[in-house]
C-alpha cells in the first residue's frame, strides 16, 4: 500500500467534523428532529437522530459544540419522543415504544406510510443511551435528560415485536400488522437484539438470539473464512456502539472469531471482490470499494434514461451477489476504520484522490459512479447527503481515534445485560 | 378445478400429438383380459408406475398398470419434458436479444413464432413418448388396463367394470396443481401447467400466480417470448425453499429480463371485465389491480387420492399430504405401497423413479429399502438455474450440525468467464472440522448437471479432500466444485503446518 494515499490526522479530522456538520445543517431546532439527507422535504429518519444523539458527544470532546448546546439538541429530540403520539394510528408517532422509520419533520407524525421500523428504533435508542452515559453531571438538565433516555428505553415492547415469532419482525403497520418480510441471515441487528434482551421491562424470550443466528452462514469465500452478510454497513452499524473485540457469543466460540475480526475479513472480501469486479465497472480494485447501502444513480433519473445497463437507486449494494451497478461509498471506505485502519485509509484516500467528486461541501454524498462518466470526466455522484452516511462516519472514526462511543458503551448496564443474555462472554465483558 | 383430459385436450391434433396419443392412450383401446391374480398391481402409470411396471415386468413379476389418462404421466405430458423443449428455445431467444454481449450481431428480426416454439416441442414430447408407450409395455409383458381404478378391498379393485386381484399394489397416481386458494379463480380461464401446453397462440399480458419451480420457470419462457409478464410470489423471495442468496440472484435474473417481480403479494380476487382478467394483488398495506389476458397458476400440487375408494383398501391418506406411507414406502395395508407424487414431499421425476424402485424391492423381494436412505438432487431449470442436494445451512444448524460452506461465485470459473455466464456460484457445506460434504447449492447456468457430482460424491461418502483430486476437463464449468475443493484443502493449511513446511522446504 502506498504511504501517499494515506489520509493524514489533519484530514482525518477535517471530514469527521464535516460529517458532523450535517447533523446541525439538517436538525429541525424546535423539535430536535434530524432529516434523513440533505434533500429538500426530506421527512426526519429515526435512525439518523439516533447518530445525532452519539455524534454530540463526539463534538464536545472535540469542541465543535459547547456542551450546553449538545445537551439542549439532545433534550429536544428526547422530550419529542416522550409525548409523541404513541398510539399507533396511522398518522401517530409509534407504537408500543417503537417509532415510525421516517417522520414529518415539523409534526413529527408518520410520513410515507413508513413502516414501524425495529432496527431504525433500535439505533435511536441505542442512541439515546449513549447520550445519557456521556451527558453524566448533576446538573437539572442532564439528569432531565438521562430520566427521559431511561423511560424511552424502558416502554419499548421488544417482546411485542417478535409478533408470534421466534424472532424479531423488521417492521408493522397499522394496516397490514407485522411486515412479512424475510429477516434471516447475519445483518447490522446485534445492536437491536441486545438492547431487545438487556430490557429489564419487555425484554425478548431467552431463545430469541439463538434463533436468530441459527439462521447465519459461515462461508468461505475468497480465501476468507467469515460470516456471510453482502452490504458493508451490515458490518458496521453494530460496531459503532458495541466493541465487539474479544468478546464472543457462542457462534464466534465455535467459529474462534469474533464479529470485530468478521467485518475486518469482510473487508478483505470487498477488497477482493472490487479487484475481481466480474460486471468490468470503472475505477474498481483493491483500493476502491464500498459496496453497501446507499443512494445511486437510477433509470428513472432524466439524464440516465438511456442507460442500457440497470441501475438500482437507493439500494443494498453488496459482495459478490449484488446488486451492483458500479457505484460505490466513499465514506463505507473511512467507516472502515477500526477494523483495517491501513487498509480503510489507503482506501479512503486513494479514492478520494481519484474521484474528489465525491465530496460536496466537504461532506461524503452518498455514492459515486466512476462507470456513468459524465461529460468532463468525472464520476457520477449522488447529489444527496445522508445522515446515516455522516453519522457512521463520525462515530466510526472516533471508534478509531479515542474509542469513545466504545468505552461509554462498555459501561452501560443494559448493554452488559443484553450481551450476557445473548451468550457473549470473555474480553471486556 | 380444471381438469385435463386427453380427449378434451385443446392442442392441436397434428402429427405429432397423433403420434403422442397413440403411444400413451391409443383410440379404441380394449383392456386385456386379467390374470388370475396379479404380483402387483400399479395404479398410475406416470413416471413412478411405468419404473415400477418395467422393473418388476423384468424380474418375472405378473404385473397389471392401470391409467385413467396418459400413460407418463405429468412429466412427458405436461410437466418437465414439454416444460424443458420451450425453456430452450426461450433461452434462444434470451441469446439472441444478447448477441452483443458475445461479440456477435443482434439478427435483424427477432420474432417469437409461437406456434413454430409449441409444434417443436409436441415434436419433442411425442419422440420422448415412445419410451413411455404402451406398446413397450405390452412387449415387456405388462397389462395394461385404461380406466378409473376402484378399491373393493384389501386386495382387489376393479377397472372400467373387470375385477383384478392382486397380491401387491402400488398407488403411484401422482397430484394435481393446487387451485383452489384463490378466489374468483374458478369462475374464470386460467392456466396451470396441465393446459399450458396446449395453447398456440401467446397471451400478450401473462399473470403468474406462486413463486415455486413450474412459476418461475414458465415466467421466465413466456417473458423471453414476448408475454408482459408479472409473476406474484406470496413469500418475501422466490423458491422460499432455496437459499435466499440463490432467490436473490433469480429475482435479480428476472428483473433483467424484464418480468415484473411483485414479491410478497398475494392476489385475492379475480373476476373477468370487458374481456380482460383482472387480478387484485396486496403487498401489505399495498394494493393493486392488474389486467391481464391469461393466469398462470402455480401455487403447489395436491396429491391425487380421490375416487380410488382407499378406504375400502384400508389405506390410510391425507388430501393435502397424500397417502400416508413408512420409510419403506409401505401404507397401512401391508399389501399396498405408494411411490412418487401421491406420497411424496418432494414431488420430482428422478424422486417417483427412485421410490417406485425401493417399492418394487420392498413389495415383491422382502426388500428393506428406506426412503430416507436417498440422496435427492433437484433443480429448477430457470436461466440461471438453482439446484441443490442434502441438507441446507439452516437444516445442518437445527440439528446442531456444525456447518462451513465453501464458495466459489461462477465469476471465478474461467469457462464461466468465457461463456459470460458468471452469475451464479457453487456453495458446498461440510461439517466443519471434517470433509463430509452435507448439502450443496449451485447457481448457473447448466447447474441441473453440476450437482450430480456432489450427488455422486455424497452418495458414495467421497469428501471434499477427495474431490480435490479429481481431475476436472479444463476449462468447464463444473470446475468450480474443484475449486471449492480447493478451498477446503487450503483451510487444512493451519499456521503450525505452514511454518512446518517452510521448515522443511528452507533445510
Amino acid at each position: 500500500m502506498s504511504n501517499e494515499s494515506l489520509i493524514n490526522e489533519q484530514r482525518l479530522d477535517r471530514l469527521q467534523r464535516a460529517a458532523f456538520g450535517y447533523f446541525l445543517q439538517a436538525v429541525n431546532p424546535a423539535n430536535g428532529l434530524i432529516a434523513d439527507n440533505s434533500r429538500g422535504n426530506s421527512p426526519a429518519s429515526i435512525a439518523v437522530v439516533g447518530f445525532a444523539l452519539s455524534a454530540y458527544p463526539v463534538a464536545v470532546e472535540r469542541g465543535w459544540m459547547a456542551r450546553s448546546d449538545a445537551v439542549e439538541h439532545s433534550l429536544s429530540v428526547l422530550r419529542f419522543f416522550r409525548d409523541s403520539d404513541q398510539s399507533g394510528s396511522p398518522e401517530a408517532t409509534g407504537f408500543k415504544g417503537f417509532y415510525y422509520h421516517f417522520l414529518d419533520m415539523h409534526t413529527g407524525a408518520r410520513v410515507w406510510r413508513s413502516e414501524l421500523s425495529t432496527i431504525d428504533s433500535a439505533l435511536l435508542i441505542a442512541g439515546a443511551l449513549t447520550a445519557s452515559m456521556y451527558f453524566t453531571a448533576n446538573t437539572p438538565e442532564e439528569t432531565e435528560l438521562r430520566e427521559l433516555v431511561e423511560t424511552l428505553y424502558l416502554r419499548v415492547d421488544w417482546r411485542w415485536s417478535q409478533g408470534e415469532a421466534a424472532t424479531i419482525r423488521q417492521g408493522w403497520k397499522p394496516e397490514c400488522g407485522f411486515l412479512h418480510y424475510g429477516w434471516d441471515g447475519y445483518n447490522e441487528s446485534i445492536i437491536l437484539y441486545v438492547l431487545a434482551m438487556g430490557s429489564p421491562t419487555h425484554p425478548l424470550k431467552d431463545d430469541s438470539y439463538e434463533a436468530w443466528t441459527a439462521t447465519y452462514q459461515w462461508e468461505n469465500l475468497y480465501g476468507y473464512d467469515y460470516l456471510y452478510a453482502g452490504p458493508l454497513f451490515m458490518h458496521q452499524f453494530s460496531h459503532a456502539w458495541i466493541d465487539f473485540r474479544g468478546i464472543r457469543d457462542r457462534f464466534m466460540r465455535e467459529k474462534r472469531c469474533d464479529y470485530f475480526e468478521n467485518s475486518r475479513r469482510a473487508i478483505e472480501v470487498q477488497r477482493e471482490y472490487a479487484q475481481r469486479n466480474p460486471h468490468r465497472f470503472a475505477g474498481f480494485d483493491e483500493n476502491c470499494w464500498g459496496l453497501t447501502a446507499c443512494d445511486g444513480p437510477s433509470n428513472l433519473l432524466p439524464e440516465l434514461a438511456d442507460e442500457p445497463r440497470r441501475l438500482f437507486g437507493y439500494a443494498a449494494r453488496g459482495v459478490p451477489y449484488g446488486p451492483d451497478d458500479g457505484t460505490l461509498s466513499g465514506w463505507a471506505a473511512l467507516a472502515s476504520l477500526p477494523f483495517a485502519p491501513e487498509t480503510a485509509l489507503c482506501a479512503a484516500g486513494n479514492m478520494l484522490q481519484r474521484y474528489p467528486e465525491m465530496l460536496t461541501a466537504q461532506q461524503y454524498t452518498s455514492s459515486f459512479n466512476p462507470t456513468l462518466a459524465t461529460a468532463n470526466s468525472s464520476a457520477w455522484v449522488s447529489d444527496g447527503h445522508f445522515g446515516l452516511d455522516q453519522g457512521i462516519v463520525v462515530m466510526m472514526v472516533e471508534n478509531y481515534r479515542t474509542q469513545l462511543i466504545w468505552r461509554l458503551m462498555r459501561d452501560c448496564p443494559y448493554i452488559h445485560v443484553g450481551l450476557r443474555r445473548a451468550g457473549f462472554r470473555g474480553g471486556w465483558l | 378445478m380444471q381438469q385435463r383430459n386427453a380427449f378434451y385436450s385443446t392442442a392441436p391434433p397434428d402429427a405429432h400429438d397423433r403420434e403422442r396419443l397413440d403411444n400413451v392412450h391409443p383410440a379404441g383401446w380394449r383392456n386385456p383380459q386379467p390374470a388370475g391374480r396379479y404380483s402387483l398391481v400399479v395404479i398410475g402409470a406416470g413416471t413412478a408406475g411405468l419404473v415400477a411396471a418395467h422393473a418388476a415386468a423384468a424380474l418375472g413379476a405378473k404385473v397389471a398398470l392401470i391409467e385413467r389418462d396418459l400413460l407418463g404421466g405429468d412429466c412427458l405430458n405436461v410437466g418437465c419434458v414439454p416444460s424443458k423443449a420451450i425453456i430452450r428455445t426461450a433461452r434462444l431467444y434470451a441469446e439472441m436479444r444478447n448477441a452483443e454481449q458475445y461479440g456477435a450481431q443482434i439478427p435483424g428480426d427477432i420474432r417469437v413464432d409461437f406456434a413454430a416454439v409449441m409444434e417443436r416441442m409436441r415434436g419433442i414430447r411425442a419422440r420422448i413418448s415412445r419410451s413411455d408407450s404402451v406398446h413397450r409395455l405390452i412387449a415387456a409383458g405388462v397389462d395394461v388396463f385404461f380406466g378409473q381404478a376402484y378399491f373393493t378391498g384389501t386386495d382387489t379393485l376393479t377397472v372400467d367394470g373387470t375385477k383384478l386381484r392382486f397380491k401387491k399394489a402400488l398407488i403411484a397416481t401422482g397430484a394435481r396443481p393446487n387451485t383452489t386458494c384463490i378466489p374468483g379463480l374458478v369462475k374464470t380461464d386460467y392456466l396451470t401447467n396441465e393446459n399450458i401446453f396446449d395453447l398456440t397462440e401467446l397471451p400478450r399480458r401473462l399473470l403468474v400466480i406462486g413463486g415455486g419451480p413450474l412459476g418461475c420457470e414458465l415466467a421466465q419462457a413466456f417473458c423471453r417470448f414476448g408475454a408482459q409478464t408479472i409473476i406474484a410470489q406470496e413469500k418475501p423471495l422466490f423458491l422460499p425453499k432455496e437459499e435466499r442468496d440463490a432467490a436473490q440472484l433469480l429475482s435479480d435474473a428476472f428483473a433483467r429480463d424484464g418480468i415484473e417481480v411483485r414479491l410478497n403479494t398475494r392476489a385475492v380476487n379475480i373476476r373477468v371485465e370487458g374481456g380482460q382478467k383482472r387480478v387484485d394483488l396486496v403487498s401489505d398495506d399495498y394494493s393493486t389491480t392488474v389486467a391481464v389476458d391469461a393466469i398462470l397458476v402455480g401455487t403447489g400440487r395436491i396429491p391425487n387420492v380421490d375416487g380410488l375408494n382407499l378406504e375400502a383398501a384400508g389405506v390410510d391418506f391425507d388430501t393435502i399430504t397424500g397417502i400416508r406411507v413408512d420409510d419403506f414406502l409401505c401404507s397401512s395395508n401391508r399389501r399396498i405401497y405408494a411411490a412418487g407424487d401421491a406420497c411424496l414431499e418432494h414431488k420430482f421425476t428422478h424422486t417417483a423413479d427412485a421410490s417406485a424402485r425401493i417399492v418394487v424391492q420392498n413389495a415383491l423381494f422382502l426388500g428393506r429399502k428406506r426412503l430416507s436412505a436417498l440422496t435427492i438432487p433437484w433443480c429448477t431449470y430457470t436461466d440461471p438455474a438453482i439446484a441443490h442436494v442434502g441438507l441446507y445451512v439452516r437444516q445442518a444448524r437445527e440439528r446442531d450440525i456444525p456447518v462451513k460452506t465453501f464458495t466459489i461465485p461462477m465469476h471465478d470459473v474461467d469457462r464461466a468467464i468465457a461463456d459470460d455466464e458468471e452469475v451464479g456460484f457453487v456453495k458446498i457445506h461440510v461439517k466443519e472440522g471434517t470433509d463430509q460434504i452435507l448439502g450443496a447449492t449451485i447457481v448457473a447456468r447448466h447447474a441441473g448437471d453440476m450437482i450430480n457430482e456432489i450427488t455422486l460424491a455424497m452418495v458414495a461418502g467421497i469428501g471434499l479432500r477427495t474431490l480435490a483430486h479429481v481431475i476436472h476437463a479444463y476449462p468447464t464449468q463444473a470446475e468450480a466444485i474443484k475449486k471449492a475443493a480447493d478451498a477446503y484443502n487450503r483451510t487444512r493449511l493451519t499456521p503450525r503446518i505452514q511454518w512446518l513446511l517452510r521448515c522443511w522446504l528452507t533445510w
